[in-house]
């Protein structure tokens, strides 16, 4: 691939009047991992939702680089298109599991329902699929046959995470997949998160207001305030020399970076 | 026949909606019309989408056999057979090669129908979707998108609970490799007497407003896995009356001891095994 | 020799705006040409911007102006105007960076660590563990140690660490920053050992020592930032 995976063209979204985000454009190539961080009301989340056509743009254009190499705009996509690209080619991790999981079924069958819409028609394959991966998210194989509703909320986030990567999605979006979390179990999801990011070699876009997380997961950050980009750049370096006051406000307000 | 109702209850202005409806559902196999259900002198869950669709489609020279669970001599199908005698005035039968419409609830009859007959079946919940997807405007997109992924999460979920596909009827089922349907509650025995059947078979939903078809000759694969494949229910015993090995068996309690025999669910069909006349 | 990097007018300084936008100015005018299998030593008095200048040339900080062209898959590349995918290359096979402490992330084993550079390269989990244990054991890590997050280990441990992992992929330029500091003389002269070896593989290195006996056992020229003050804010 020679082009980018991803690419936002001044995607602006408004409520009422109100502006939730202004004229937001980037680029993410393959294997980048970019945070959008910044406050609450920044419009980190609806710029992820507009990015994964959860929510309609006011004005701009989500341009997409489909698996057969074409680079299209998501809004010209059928609803047909739309949706197979969402749960084949496309990975949505929620803060809250629940939102991301069917907490009716098993888990094994959480992890092989992306599989069976797919076509998938063995059902011992799909069962050693499944199996494969709760062992890839540390979860015991022999809770394969329980309901998401009996694990803990970091047992049901790393469920989550199996869910959407079965299909090998090459972008994946993720909302604050750490909070709620308790701090050990937090540090252990981020490790984990590391060790598939650069395993698979996805692409993700994770929104978080944690500065840690943001340090830990990704290459790049876009530092945004009330909807606009204020400061974008190497992970590092944003944080580590600041240019703008309020990414420079943002870093010294954390106690460690 | 009583005076002072239409033929067959039903106005013609309703009877055309809903033929027109019967139309749309045979052009497309499998596919859930809606339709303008009217209220009908019975209360819903007691078959007014099957009354509706038969009412639609009887003539005066037609032939009704009404069956309920196989039988035709239950509270149900005797009171739905009386309604059509009193506001159309047909002849009835409990045979099945003579009738030219039947309606039925729970079963089909296990006599092989011909292309001169029309099979009506009383549907409770036309979605088979909507045990894991509540949302009708979902549904509506999954049919029309073709993503019936999460059907095989639930024949997963049996088989990973149950060791086996545990869905015993209302077995669902591929119409024409496109759309999937709930048969209704009909005992998984019976689908496959469904697929490629010489009779055309319509579908009605009173309560929630539906209906369906099988156009003669369609083919109706009934959903499984590749190592999981579709099987039908057997029994230890025959038929204690007729004897028969490969027809769906009703279990009968005799006693509080645990006394019980196994009979046929097709009265009509055992009978004629018999070799006894009807009645 | 070749050239491998090539810094012109390089201009540094900090505005700290949360201080009222005053302005803190590190360089104005740098040149620095490096060879291959050099060994430059920054000097110069502390606060002067010996480290700002390796982390400038690695990318972690802004370059103000100017041009820090490295020699990259045979082709030169500006690093003060590339995109972040192109740093991230640079850094992943060509510029290796040694920083003063070890940024220790909780949970991950020392082993891990030290083999993270090789696993990034493609190169597999068993042979990445494998150089990291010799590495590790060269530098005087205990085994029992290897499966540990750093976090408790002592500050000459940490640096260790830190060593073996910026020499565990070989690269054509390596920062070093402090690299002895806090080490005993048995482990320091093994590490003054690695460098030379690593010159010797034909790695340009850019370092930064506070022992003048350590800076001239390995540094080959000696670049003092003294002599490039900026102007006065």
């Amino acid at each position: 691939m020679t082009g980018p995976l991803l690419a936002a063209d001044n995607i602006s979204k408004f409520y009422d009047g109100r502006v939730a985000c202004d004229k937001v454009s980037f680029e993410l190539w393959p294997g980048e991992v970019l945070a959008v961080v910044g406050e609450s009301g920044s419009g980190k989340t609806t710029l992820l939702k507009c990015l994964s056509m959860q929510i309609a743009l006011s004005s701009g254009r989500v341009l997409y680089s489909l698996r057969d190499g074409r680079m299209e705009s998501l809004a010209d996509l059928s609803e047909a298109e739309r949706r197979f690209l969402m749960r084949t080619d496309w990975g949505f991790v929620h803060q809250d599991p629940r939102e991301g999981l069917r907490m009716g079924v098993s888990a094994g069958a959480n992890v092989g329902e992306r599989l069976m819409a797919v076509g998938e028609r063995h059902y011992g394959r799909i069962r050693d699929t499944a199996l494969d991966w709760l062992d890839r998210v540390e979860i015991a194989g022999d809770r394969i046959d329980d309901s998401p509703r009996h694990y803990s909320g970091g047992m049901r986030q790393r469920l989550q995470i199996a869910r959407n990567l079965v299909t090998a999605p090459r972008l994946v979006f993720m909302d604050e997949p750490t909070g709620g979390l308790d701090v050990s179990v937090q540090a252990r999801l981020l490790d984990l998160l590391r060790g598939l990011v650069r395993s698979l070699g996805l692409s993700v876009i994770i929104v978080t207001h944690d500065l840690a997380v943001a340090r830990l997961l990704s290459t790049r950050i876009l530092v945004m305030q009330q909807g606009k980009v204020i400061e974008t750049g190497l992970t590092d370096q944003v944080l580590e020399d600041p240019q703008a006051p309020y990414t420079q406000l943002l870093v010294s307000s954390v106690l460690q970076v | 026949m009583t005076t002072g109702y239409n033929f067959a209850y039903l106005n013609e202005q309703t009877k055309r909606m809903i033929r027109r409806a019967l139309l749309k559902a045979v052009a497309i196999p499998g596919y859930q019309v809606p339709f303008a259900s009217r209220e009908m002198p019975m209360p819903y869950g007691w078959g007014t989408g099957g009354v509706q669709v038969t009412a639609s489609i009887l003539t005066p020279e037609d032939t009704l056999k009404v069956i309920d669970q196989g039988a035709d001599d239950t509270t149900n199908a005797v009171s739905i057979r009386k309604f059509f005698v009193r506001t159309a005035g047909i002849a009835t039968t409990e045979e099945t090669a003579k009738a030219s419409i039947i309606q039925t609830r729970h079963r089909v009859p296990e006599t092989a129908l011909s292309e001169n007959q029309i099979l009506v079946y009383q549907v409770p919940i036309p979605e088979p979707l909507r045990f894991l997807e509540p949302r009708e405007t979902e549904t509506r997109k999954m049919h029309a998108l073709e993503e019936y992924g999460i059907m095989h999460v639930k024949l997963y979920e049996d088989i990973a609970r149950h060791g086996h596909i545990a869905t015993s009827y209302a077995y669902p089922a591929k119409v024409n490799g496109r759309y999937v349907f709930d048969p209704s509650p009909i005992p998984k025995f019976d689908n496959p007497k469904l697929d490629n059947c010489a009779a055309l078979q319509l579908f009605g939903a009173g309560r929630e407003k539906r209906i369906y078809a099988l156009p003669p000759y369609t083919e109706v694969k009934s959903l499984d896995f590749e190592d999981h494949p579709f099987s039908v229910q057997k029994w230890d015993e025959p038929c204690a009356l007729c004897g028969s090995r490969d027809t769906y068996l009703d279990e009968i309690i005799l006693d509080d001891k645990g006394k019980r025999m196994f009979v046929c669910s097709d009265t009509d069909h055992c009978r004629k095994a018999r070799g006894e006349e009807a009645a | 020799m070749s050239l491998v990097l090539k810094i012109s007018r390089l201009a540094k300084q900090f505005r700290l705006h949360l201080q009222g936008g005053v302005r803190i100015p590190v360089f104005d005018d740098l040149a620095l040409e490096l060879q291959q299998g050099e060994a430059l030593a920054v000097t110069g008095p502390s606060g002067k911007g010996k480290s700002s200048l390796l982390k400038l040339i690695y990318g972690t900080y802004k370059a103000g102006g100017g041009e820090i062209l490295v020699r990259h898959e045979h082709d030169w590349l500006d690093l003060a105007h590339a995109e972040p995918r192109q740093v991230l290359a640079v850094r992943r096979q060509t510029i290796g960076y040694v920083t003063q402490f070890l940024r220790v992330i909780p949970r991950i084993p020392a082993l891990d660590i030290v083999a993270e550079p090789l696993l990034e390269r493609g190169v597999a989990a068993e042979e990445a563990r494998g150089r990291a244990a010799s590495l590790l054991e060269r530098l005087n890590i205990p085994a029992r140690l290897w499966s540990l997050s750093p976090m408790t280990f002592s500050g000459g441990e940490q640096q260790r660490v830190n060593i073996a992992r910026g020499f565990a992929a070989p690269y054509p330029i390596l920062l070093l920053d402090e690299p002895t500091a806090s080490l005993d003389e048995e482990n320091k002269a093994r590490v003054l050992a690695m460098i030379s070896e690593a010159r010797a593989q034909g790695s340009a290195i850019i370092g930064i020592f506070h022992d003048a006996v350590d800076r001239k056992a390995v540094c080959t020229r000696e670049f003092d930032l003294d002599h490039l003050k900026s102007d006065k804010a």
